[in-house]
């Protein structure tokens, strides 16, 4: 039985080819199908009760400003909480960003190029997310303390480490407007999209390959299934969930760049009131809290879905006290269409 | 004598202050079948969980083909040709088929890429040619945790053959199998012996192991209390000693 069986792992054998059936794609894309009919129904609903507001392009040209602030965040907690971890501490690292940012940029004054200033002080906020990020993953993993009381701990101490190192103080950042970046990261092209929505479609893009054609992302989807079983088959889970932290580390520093030179202004409250649009975007795109299960499609979806909530009130002539009633509706509504697919597909 | 694929020499494994394994001296030659016996908590799955480099001895050593291997870990382990189906089955149940056949051993290019297509292709082989799934609701994107005990065990075994393994460690394999099942493992065992291949076969049933085992190892309160090759004694009478080992620590 055995000697055909033998590791053939370089013989060419026969492509298996799938036979094509909607059954079989619906199974296997449950999830993503579900928030992409959630997503189409509220945009007809949108369409239909305030048709001059959606049907012009203004409207999405506001989305496409302000919603990747948030979604591009929400791409790598994704992969966070697939690995069945979660972490709080994201808007906190935003701020610490900017504030290595501002240091930099002072520290350097004698080299006389702005353009080259501004350059180095990127390259020092988006390191320093992805230090904190480490640093968040190393003391989950090392003293395996929960990742939701770590990051409880570790937001309160990078937003008390960023007052305390600016004095609470709030600052222009017009210099940056003279520098190539400043179209770059938040300019328009042709007047109409944000360079913003196109910095959120490539992190969606590496995130999702990183995630489904990666060996990283394999780990990550086992290390959250049952890390007993990925360790015991030599997955390094510890190293798994340490680089997954270090990378909201690194996005959530470069989102807050991106929003600090949209508004060419440093808020050391910055980050404050993202925590959960980044979260729900995630939940409401079908990833199990349990881990194991997620995709980086329907926590695209779902950002925009919670980014259109609130215009889309207004727009349909609800006072803005509905936004959050509308808001809890379709998150809780959505959880169990998702908790329930989940259990059909298995 | 022939060189031994595994020897442990005074491997030793506390966890702090408890002894789980005291001086252990363990040989697996080449195209062997060890079993591997004892109660509850003698120690098995902790020797077990040693072999595939999962707990690092606290002290002792460890050679394979005669070689010292230092700070084996489980990729160490598998690169020098161990593979274990766990007792805990180790499968990732909410994850596809070939996810799991390449469990920490993923298909990919030098820069991490996976080789998707390659990996179902042969997840789809081994599927139709060796653990006979010929129902079309089983393919290589299911998930595993809607598939019986059985076909779990055969998701676990097969991942074990595909990789070359020279020696295959089965910690508790029947668990949960329904006799039709076990039966197909007994030869899945007795074939590893046909192909040329070591094995160590842990089991509660004395008979699966009296069956399919060239010697047996049996284990007390992390000793090894003694070693029989099955054809010189009985079952009968291997039964009868480990009872007494169990309620004395002695074989007479």
């Amino acid at each position: 039985m055995s000697s055909e069986t033998n590791g053939t792992a370089t013989k060419v054998i026969q492509h298996y080819k799938v036979p094509f059936s909607l059954r079989r794609i619906a199974r296997l894309y449950s999830a993503q199908l579900g928030i992409l009919g959630v997503f189409v129904t509220l945009w007809i609903i949108f369409i239909v009760s305030a048709p001059d507001t959606f049907l012009s392009g203004r409207i999405y040209s506001a989305f496409m400003t302000s919603i990747p602030f948030f979604a591009i965040m929400a791409i790598p907690l994704t992969i966070v909480v697939i690995a069945k971890e979660m972490d709080l501490s994201f808007p906190s690292i935003m701020a610490m960003g900017m504030v290595a940012f501002s240091f930099v940029y002072d520290g350097t004054a004698m080299i006389g190029s702005t353009t080259v200033r501004v350059f180095l002080a990127i390259i020092a906020a988006l390191l320093a997310g992805t230090i904190i990020g480490w640093l968040n993953g190393f003391i989950i993993v090392k003293f395996g303390i929960p990742s939701l009381v770590v990051t409880i701990g570790t937001q309160f101490f990078w937003r008390g480490a960023v007052l305390v190192l600016t004095s609470g103080a709030n600052f222009p950042l017009t210099y940056i407007k003279q520098t190539i970046f400043y179209p770059i990261l938040v300019g328009k092209i042709g007047g109409y999209i944000p360079m913003q929505m196109i910095w959120l479609i490539v992190v969606t893009i590496v995130g999702w390959v990183l995630l489904n054609r990666h060996r990283f992302g394999a780990h990550v989807y086992l290390t959250g299934d049952n890390s007993n079983s990925a360790e015991l088959m030599g997955v390094n889970t510890g190293w798994v969930r340490i680089r997954a932290f270090m990378l909201i580390g690194l996005i959530s520093a470069f989102a807050g760049v991106l929003y600090s030179f949209f508004i060419a202004y440093f808020w050391p409250s910055l980050g404050d009131g993202y925590l959960l649009n980044t979260l729900a975007s995630v939940f409401l795109g079908g990833t199990s809290v349990f881990g194991g299960t997620g995709t980086i499609l329907g926590t695209f979806l779902g950002a925009f879905i919670i980014g259109a909530i609130e215009a889309a009130t207004v727009a349909i002539g609800l006072t803005g006290f509905w936004t959050q009633l509308i808001y809890g509706f379709i998150i809780v509504l959505s959880v169990i269409m998702h908790t329930y697919l989940r259990k059909r597909g298995e | 004598m022939d060189e031994c694929r595994l020897e442990l020499r005074n491997v030793s494994k506390s966890f702090g202050e408890v002894k789980a394994l005291e001086d252990i001296n363990f040989q697996l030659g080449s195209n062997e079948i060890v079993g591997l016996l004892g109660d509850n908590g003698a120690g098995k799955s902790t020797l077990i969980k040693i072999i595939t480099g999962y707990y690092q001895p606290t002290s002792g050593e460890i050679y394979f083909n005669g070689k010292k291997v230092d700070d084996l870990s489980v990729p160490k382990a598998r690169e020098l040709g161990v593979e274990t189906v766990y007792q805990e089955r180790a499968l990732a149940e909410l994850q596809t088929l070939w996810r799991n056949i390449f469990l920490g051993r993923e298909l990919c290019n030098s820069w991490g890429f996976l080789d998707i297509q390659r990996m179902r292709d042969e997840t789809h082989r081994l599927m139709t040619q060796t653990m006979g799934f010929t129902s079309h609701a089983v393919s290589p994107d299911s998930r595993v945790g809607k598939f019986s005990g059985g076909e779990k065990q055969g998701v676990a075994i097969v991942r074990a053959l595909f990789f070359e393994a020279e020696i295959i460690v089965l910690d508790e394999p029947t668990m949960g199998l329904s006799l039709k099942e076990t039966a197909k493992l007994v030869n899945f065992v007795k074939g590893i012996k046909e192909a040329g291949k070591s094995a160590i076969f842990i089991d509660h049933n004395i008979f699966h192991v009296y069956n399919v085992a060239d010697r047996v190892v049996v284990i007390d309160r992390g000793k090894v209390a003694g070693e029989f090759l099955t054809k010189n004694i009985g079952v009968t009478e291997l039964m009868e000693k480990m009872v007494r080992v169990a309620e004395t620590g002695k074989f007479d």
